[in-house]
């Protein structure tokens, strides 16, 4: 799947296109397919977001993953402060960044 | 340390004015994103991995109590309850709101800070031995010097768009504490013929092509300083490479030009610029002075120290440094809890350093390159009760310099431009060392982690360095030893093929157990290493 | 809106700027134009019949420029000084204090923002070529 991440321009939020906006759970990311550029220079010019970029992933039962570390901590967070994450409980989160 | 005066305040305050005018046109539409980008970065606004993150300036390392309460307030207000110090002496926060930084630059502005030039392709700030003013070994305070550029490249209308950003220290120790030869321009002073003046050295530097400064100038007087460095950023600002990034630092430009033919035209520059007036006269270098003059020491202190207590008295060998006046110490608080974050304090752990301070360091801090703080004026007999204190808030770590003192850069846990975390990587080499209990044996040791090849972490400068790069989308991490900051300062090789996460933690024992089995009396790491060359190490690794 | 901002008391020159290559043989040439690369000292001869100089800024990120107006204006030219391109409201009060007094952006600017950006700072920190008196100068201010 593709998928499309920016940031909240006000906020600097890590957020993801979820079909009818901007989410900040990775989990609600939708496959933009090859709509992404163009959604995301969109976006940019109504000043919602900055730096949008479209990135691979796939869907999987945790929800989307993204195919890249970078982009999976992005998703998640910092993985050495695991109460500042998206998955405070969910024990080792480098396994699942890795 | 020193205050503003009402034209110091003035110019910040007219800064706050002016980022926060930007930051509505910005959310306006009158700034698009790129023509806001380098005005955001040039006060310390970046956009990282998750969030805005801001640089705050800290000028040569030196804090007051109330400046580092404030440190603690912002991060208590706008940021996630911490902070991170960095490198170069400053302080980032990761979590940011665009909307919000005005009021954080006001707030800083309230207490004599600011973020700017904390980023961009301007003059950085100016960093500086952490240990100035109260270090044995000075010709001469350089904070005064520091300032006084601080204040001269705040603004400066030529070089605010330069190649690349610059970097500038100063320092006034035949020791090195602030990696001055691998900055932009490094400035040590010295004494000649009882006059006070510094040697400058240009193009050192890390990242991705390091170089160590060589020496361009032996002596610039006080009254000639300010001509002569615009004249080596002048050089800098017309010729430096602007067709590719990663060529742009001067460095480059000094390498490629040579540093006879770079120092031929700054001298031909220099010249010129020393009679257009740009030097201040000598009263403003001596009003500066003023401000960091001795406090007034208490005499007839005692030197004595109650060393009872085993675990103070290992703080007091590894983290209390001696100081010029009889009575006092230097005491280092280090920010590397094992199986902690370098360089990250919470905002109680900020605030309680601000406390401390004033209650113990005549209300001054200092910030350390190595990302640990400095309490310069404890009295000796004040010395129990302040690690009491500290070691109750996770803050007595006895570890300057070891093995466990690591250097890591916020790494691919926080930072757009890794490759790779580092640190993770920090955190399992402390545990495995003070879980081993070898640290206390191997001495001083340092080891510094950089996530990618911009080498924020100083990698090329660790005895030991680590540098994380990506390969084929997972973390690996390159291993290189013999590198230096300091006075002997040397830029590290690499060993060979690189190691996973687990890897590079076994890699780092086995060097070191080479180590503790071929030292001979007295040699550290570095030195053992230097005499052996990289072939023994490498069969420890690969063979 | 304007597209061009004139600090001084004469008028705009008007005439055609010739490249700084082609300065020497065109010698009627009255303006010239300085590109980013080009070595502003190679015009120095030529100052005493040259009564504009543009400089260009095709990015304005490219800071060389600030450095090649100031260079004439050491030398001791007194023409106009003209910034040209990516000329933007929060770099002009640079430019101006490096000796530019003259503004012709690509993309029109908003007058109120400039005369702000003009306005921001009562005082500044460096000597340049601006005649403004740099702090320092005024904390030893001989009374």
């Amino acid at each position: 799947m593709k998928i499309l991440t920016a940031n909240d321009l006000t906020t600097g939020d890590v957020v993801w296109w979820a079909g009818d906006g901007w989410s900040r759970l990775l989990i609600e990311a939708i496959d933009v397919a090859d709509k992404g550029e163009e959604i995301g220079q969109r976006e940019e010019i109504a000043r919602r977001i900055i730096g949008a970029y479209v990135i691979d992933g796939e869907m999987t039962d945790d929800g989307p993953r993204p195919a890249h570390i970078k982009d999976r901590i992005r998703g998640l967070g910092p993985t050495v402060r695991p109460d500042l994450t998206s998955k405070p409980e969910a024990g080792d989160l480098a396994k699942w960044v890795i | 340390m020193y205050q503003y005066d009402n034209y110091d305040q003035a110019m910040v305050d007219a800064r706050v004015e002016e980022f926060r005018d930007q930051v509505k046109r910005r959310l306006e539409g009158k700034l698009t994103e790129e023509q806001f980008r380098p005005l955001r970065l040039m006060n310390g606004l970046y956009l990282q991995l998750h969030a805005y993150m801001l640089r705050v300036a800290v000028p040569y390392g030196t804090l007051s109590g109330k400046q580092m309460r404030m440190l603690g307030h912002i991060a208590r207000k706008y940021d996630k309850g911490y902070g991170h110090f960095t490198t170069r002496q400053n302080i980032q926060y990761n979590w940011i709101k665009l909307s919000d930084a005005p009021d954080i630059l006001a707030d800083l502005a309230s207490v004599e800070m600011h973020a700017i030039q904390t980023s961009g392709n301007c003059i950085r700030n100016i960093s500086s031995d952490q240990y100035a003013g109260v270090a044995a070994d000075e010709a001469a305070d350089p904070r005064p010097w520091a300032e006084l550029l601080r204040q001269w490249s705040s603004f400066h209308p030529e070089f605010s768009y330069l190649p690349r950003k610059f970097k500038i220290a100063v320092i006034a120790s035949e020791e090195d504490r602030a990696a001055m030869r691998l900055h932009d321009i490094g400035i040590e002073l010295v004494k000649r013929d009882g006059v006070v003046g510094a040697k400058v050295f240009a193009g050192g530097g890390m990242g991705r092509t390091p170089m160590v400064a060589p020496e361009i100038r032996d002596f610039v007087t006080e009254d000639e300083l300010i001509a002569y460095v615009e004249a080596c950023l002048r050089v800098y600002n017309r010729y430096g490479r602007r067709d590719n990034k990663y060529k742009a630092r001067i460095k480059i430009l000094v390498h490629e030009l040579g540093v006879d033919e770079y120092r031929r035209q700054v001298e031909e520059e220099f010249a010129h610029m020393n009679t257009l007036g740009l030097n201040p006269p000598r009263e403003e270098l001596a009003r500066i002075a003023t401000y960091f003059a001795d406090p007034a020491y208490e005499s007839g202190l005692s030197d004595e120290i109650d060393r009872t207590d085993p675990d103070f008295a290992l703080w007091l060998d590894r983290n209390v440094v001696a100081h010029k006046q009889a009575g006092y110490a230097i005491a280092n608080i280090s920010l590397k809890p094992i199986g902690g974050i370098p360089g990250d304090a919470s905002a109680e752990q900020i605030e309680l350093m601000a406390d401390l301070a004033e209650r113990y360091s005549l209300d001054e801090l200092r910030v350390t390159h190595a990302q640990n703080i400095v309490l310069p004026y404890v009295k000796k007999a004040d010395l129990y009760a302040l690690w009491q204190e500290l070691n109750e808030a996770g803050l007595g770590e006895a570890n300057l310099d070891l093995v466990t003192d690591i250097i890591a850069c916020p790494g691919l846990d926080y930072c757009s431009l890794a490759n790779a975390r580092s640190i993770p990587v920090a955190q399992k080499i402390a545990s495995r060392f003070a879980d081993n209990g070898k640290d206390a044996d191997i001495g001083e040791l340092k080891l510094k982690i950089s996530g990618c090849i911009n080498a924020c972490g100083h990698h090329h400068a660790g005895h030991i360095g680590i540098l994380g790069v990506d390969r084929k989308g997972t973390e690996n991490y390159q291993l290189l030893l013999g590198g230096s900051g300091a006075e002997d300062c040397s830029l590290g090789t690499i060993t060979g093929p690189g190691f996973d996460e687990n890897g590079i933690v076994d890699a780092v024992e086995k060097v070191t157990d080479l180590y503790l089995d071929q030292r001979q009396d007295g040699e550290r790491f570095l030195d053992t290493y230097r005499r052996l060359g990289m072939a023994p190490f490498k069969e420890a690794l690969y063979g | 809106m304007a597209d061009f901002f004139f600090l001084r008391d004469d008028a705009p020159v008007q005439e055609p700027a010739v490249s700084i290559e082609s300065v020497d043989e065109q010698s009627n040439a009255t303006a010239v134009r300085i590109e980013p690369g080009d070595d502003a000292r190679a015009l120095l001869p030529f100052l005493g019949r040259i009564a504009l100089v543009e400089v260009n800024f095709p990015a304005y990120t490219d800071g060389r420029g600030y450095s090649a107006a100031r260079v004439l204006r050491e030398a001791g030219y007194a023409g106009e000084l003209r910034a040209i391109g990516d000329v933007l409201v929060d770099q002009v009060a640079y430019m101006r204090r490096c000796g530019f007094d003259s503004f012709k952006p690509n993309q029109a600017l908003d007058d109120a923002d400039v005369a702000a950006a003009f306005a921001r700072y009562d005082d500044v920190y460096q000597k340049t070529v601006d005649a403004r008196q740099p702090i320092w100068a005024k904390r030893h201010e001989v009374a």
